[in-house]
């Protein structure tokens, strides 16, 4: 933790140097969508983006948004003739909307996959597949982060 | 700013008043957390703590110091000398009130002869973790003693007394108001049950007494020094406090 | 060192469909924080992850800075054969991590 002295040293810097680092852009939201909605139009390559068939189990209320588990389960037969290829993870709130990005295919035996990711701000997390006819899938969860009490940085 | 005028609230109209939460009614800061951390914690082979109990466990067996000998020249097998150690500290060792932390290092430097680990280094971490890892589901056992007494009341008015900026006392908010949220948080009984463990909040490993700064930073309070006379009387009353309730080590927490 | 943890079963029954879990140990260094002097700390994350099961590759996955330190990744695979099970890892700043595990399938 910065010392006293340390703290007024930094801040002395700091009003010298002329950027504003620390400053949030006020169209932050509205960017973030964007970023989303963009990033998932590459992943499906513009194709139609339909609900079902995807699970995307999240917690709801989320104690601390730095290790969040999630886990991704779709219904599919997972042969040769119809599998899922890929499963992607993608968040609304973060710096940049990709979480993972999973290769499967029929030796995977079952679509499930798990993880834990960061979810900086409550918002919508999606799961999306693309099955082995083209065809894409997903779900959405809206999530509350809440963030832990008594941190270590003082400054806030 | 919204944290900082609720537990001034809290501190305008709670008067300080202390009591032993009955055995009956502890419960682990694990009862309140999500179902998807306390399986973090549950699952040992996938718990973010793992990679600290194996370097632990490298640790134990590495030679060290002058001589140069390793832990398991002395104490052997862990899992059958270390059973039940972690639940008795901090405990009076030779006249000094020390944690497990300290008694390692105090292990390294008169036995091995070896320079001590600095307080949250990797390594005392991860020693500490593993040491106390094999006491997991054991009841934490701390009783009051002729040794023991002066640093538990010591600890006691320490839980017990205002501090910081905002003029608040731990009393406050783990004895009489546990349970209730502050900022969409749950306020636990504020047991430390399962250190040294993996809080989501640091993204790594920590003690009870990096744990404890934080608190304080949370008041606004000058926090104690690692391994300071206080921090180890006022972890002492926390463990007694706690006694009866099962070690979680290594727990995860938020 | 980079250490790694892995978790799957040692036999299986030809067919049967089992559950690999790994762990990398790694900060995963978002690359969005700030130091209190407001310079960006650079990114430092692992960005890929593949297993093959005797030589083939049956799962891959791209890791981006959202996913939490110390990486879980818990998959499927159908046991196949009997035969080596390899775990690989790469990231930022050449981090490479592997794992090999041997399963018996009857």
């Amino acid at each position: 933790m910065t010392s006293r002295r340390q703290f007024l040293g930094l801040a002395a810097g700091a009003l010298a140097a002329a950027k504003a680092h620390a400053q949030l852009d006020p169209n932050i939201a509205v960017k973030r969508r964007i970023a989303l909605d963009s990033a998932i139009a590459k992943v499906t390559r513009g194709a139609k983006l339909r609900e079902g068939k995807v699970k995307l189990e999240v917690p709801p209320l989320i104690d601390n948004g730095n290790a969040v588990p999630m886990t991704v389960t779709v219904e599919s037969p997972m042969t040769a003739a119809e599998h899922v290829k890929v499963i992607h993870l993608l968040t609304e709130k973060n710096p940049q909307p990709y979480v993972l990005s999973a290769y499967l295919g029929p030796r995977a035996g079952k679509a499930r996959l798990a993880t834990r990711a960061r979810i900086a701000d409550s918002g919508r997390v999606i799961a999306i597949a693309e099955l082995s006819d083209g065809t894409y899938w997903s779900q959405t969860v809206s999530v509350i982060v809440t963030l832990s009490a008594c941190l270590e940085d003082g400054l806030i | 700013m919204r944290i900082a005028s609720l537990l001034l609230l809290v501190a305008a109209c709670a008067p300080v008043h202390a009591g032993d939460i009955p055995l009956a009614e502890r419960r682990s800061g694990y009862e309140f957390m999500g179902r998807e951390t306390r399986a973090m914690q549950d699952d040992e082979a996938t718990s973010p703590a793992l990679f600290w109990l194996l370097d632990g466990e490298t640790l134990w067996k590495r030679p060290d110091g002058a001589s140069p000998t390793a832990c398991v020249s002395c104490h052997g097998d862990a899992r059958d000398s270390m059973k039940g150690v972690a639940t008795r500290y901090p405990r009076v060792v030779g006249g000094k009130l020390v944690n497990l932390e300290q008694r390692i290092n105090a292990c390294r430097v008169e036995r091995q002869k070896a320079a001590p680990f600095a307080y949250e280094s990797k390594e005392l971490l991860a020693l500490s973790a593993y040491v106390a890892r094999q006491s997991r589901g054991l009841p934490i056992a701390i009783e009051a003693d002729a040794a023991n007494q002066r640093y538990l009341d010591a600890g006691r008015a320490r839980f017990e007394a205002r501090q910081g900026q905002l003029n608040l006392a731990c009393a406050q908010c783990h004895d009489d108001n546990w349970g209730k949220s502050l900022a969409g948080t749950p306020i636990p009984q504020a047991h430390p049950t399962g250190y040294p463990l993996y809080r989501l909040e640091w993204q790594s490993m920590g003690s009870l007494e990096r744990r404890l700064r934080n608190c304080m930073i949370g008041v606004r309070a000058e926090p104690y020094a690692y391994g300071a006379p206080e921090m180890v009387e006022l972890e002492l009353y926390l463990m007694w406090r706690a006694r009866g309730m099962k070690l979680e080590t290594p727990a995860v927490r938020p | 060192m980079a250490r790694v943890a892995v978790t799957l079963p040692s036999s299986a029954k030809r067919g049967e469909v089992i559950e690999i879990r790994t762990l990398a140990q790694h900060a995963m260094e978002n690359g969005f924080r700030h130091t209190q002097t407001g310079e960006l700390i650079a990114r430092d994350i692992i960005t890929k992850f593949s297993c093959s099961y005797n030589g083939v590759e049956i799962f891959r996955a791209e890791l981006h800075p959202a996913i939490a330190a110390n990486p879980l990744i818990t998959f499927t695979t159908v046991a196949a054969e009997s035969g080596t099970l390899e775990f690989r890892w790469t990231g930022d700043n050449g981090y490479v991590a592997s794992y090999s595990a041997q399963i018996t399938v009857a």
